[in-house]
């Protein structure tokens, strides 16, 4: 089958940078990716590339099997949200929601009007609020309203909710599992909080200065990262023979970060000679692969053996 | 903030802990032979996780045989998998539960004799399981 994104040897220089750095990627239809990484990695220039909105300085991208440049059988089946949506708001001051809305249904073959309205319910927005008068949440709300009713094939969303709360940041996971599981596609969720969304995700990439650091399936890596900590022998003696990616120690207590799944014998033996077992969670697995791109690459070889 | 996952967490792969959720339902009779097995997307949106990862953990317990497929009604769970599952458990019985309290109870200066005495003690109170 072919894969929804593929991505290769795709640079994209600025006068001033490299944003993007020879990518090689494939996604695969009807999943879930999350797109990770620090500010600037270039998660919204390959987003905005996808999109057809901006053009590699070299490489090649298809979406749906074909370059999606000005390509108007891929960008009608694809939605992407930005951080910094903007509407004719200040052209329109009287552009309201269900304006915007509407012209989304114009824009979406599969336009859902019903899934639309009850997202605005559960975000609490009314449809005929002027946009201009949106706040920064609400405007977050509104584009995420659009991104799932698309219901595009290819749905890509990029850090989709600044001034979001706790809670109706659930509503956008919740509702966006719900869809996906009634109306499967390909969904590329660029985010930095991590930890949040990490259950979402079938797959992450996470990007670093440009190049991708780690691409492998969100699940094996749960887990796959360990910190022991207890009596130093007791420590050396459980660890021993592990891949051992950091040690510390104070006096006759140690902590050491081991790579590999514990399993469930090993853990009560952990448990029964004094240790802690602490796994480390997909966030902090992130960004010691983002600091550290040779100890991300060793990861990766590691999860796929 | 990590995501409320029904009391999944970050210990394991999540499809592994599913399979030993359902595991457990199973094993104590809450989910009965020839009973329906909650579907992947029912799942998923329990534990509000993706749905490939919940389909992963149904997938181990209908490769171990403990589930079995019915064309176009979903998952069921087979006869004898409540039997296999406890007798699995009782295998681990010891290193798991055994093990470890003999461990502490030497640490503590604690003998077999005494540990024996303690656990009698405490059954009688609940009343409960005979030693």
């Amino acid at each position: 089958m072919t894969p929804a994104i593929s991505v290769t040897g795709l640079t994209r220089r600025y006068p001033d940078q490299v944003a993007l750095d020879d990518v090689h990627l494939t996604i695969g239809t009807e999943t879930i990716t999350g797109l990770l990484g620090r500010n600037g990695a270039g998660k919204t220039t390959l987003l905005r590339i996808l999109a057809g909105q901006e053009f590699p300085s070299s490489g090649s991208v298809r979406v749906l099997g074909s370059p999606p440049a000005e390509n108007e059988n891929v960008l009608r089946r694809l939605v992407l949200v930005r951080e910094d949506q903007a509407y004719p708001d200040f052209r329109y001051p009287d552009f309201k929601v269900c304006h915007a809305l509407r012209a989304a249904s114009f824009c979406y073959p599969n336009w859902d009007a019903g899934l639309a309205s009850s997202l605005l319910e559960d975000f609490g927005l009314r449809a005929d609020k002027a946009i201009k008068s949106l706040s920064r949440g609400q405007r977050s709300a509104l584009g995420i309203t659009i991104g799932l009713a698309a219901r595009a094939e290819v749905t890509l969303f990029d850090e989709p909710y600044a001034g979001l709360d706790a809670v109706a940041r659930q509503v956008f996971y919740d509702r966006l599992l719900a869809d996906y599981a009634d109306f499967p596609r390909t969904v590329l969720l660029s985010t930095h909080l991590i930890d949040e969304a990490a259950a979402l995700f079938e797959n992450v990439v996470v990007i670093d200065r440009g190049r991708v650091v780690l691409d492998t399936a969100a699940d094996g890596l749960r887990g796959m990262v360990t910190t022991v900590s207890g009596p130093v022998l007791a420590v050396d003696s459980f660890t021993q023979g592990r891949p051992v990616w950091e040690r510390r120690g104070l006096g006759s207590q140690a902590s050491v970060v081991i790579v590999g799944q514990v399993s469930g014998e090993d853990r009560e033996r952990a448990r029964s000679i004094g240790l802690d077992l602490t796994p480390l969670s997909l966030q902090q697995l992130v960004v010691r692969a983002s600091g550290w791109a040779a100890g991300a690459g060793s990861l990766t070889e590691r999860t796929s053996a | 903030m990590v995501r409320e996952m029904a009391g999944l967490d970050e210990g394991g792969p999540l499809f592994a802990q599913v399979a030993e959720r359902l595991a457990g339902e199973i094993a104590d009779g809450g989910l009965a032979e020839g009973a329906r097995v909650p579907s992947t997307n029912e799942l998923a949106a329990f534990y509000r996780i993706n749905p490939a990862t919940a389909a992963k953990g149904i997938n181990v317990l209908a490769d171990e045989g403990l589930l079995e497929k019915r064309r176009g009604i979903g998952m069921f769970v087979a006869a004898g998998a409540r039997a296999t599952l406890l007798a699995r458990r009782r295998a681990g019985f010891t290193d798991r539960y055994v093990q470890p309290l003999l461990t502490e109870a030497t640490r503590l200066g604690i003998d077999a004799d005494e540990l024996i005495g303690l656990i009698k003690e405490v059954s009688n109170e609940r009343g409960g399981v005979a030693v």
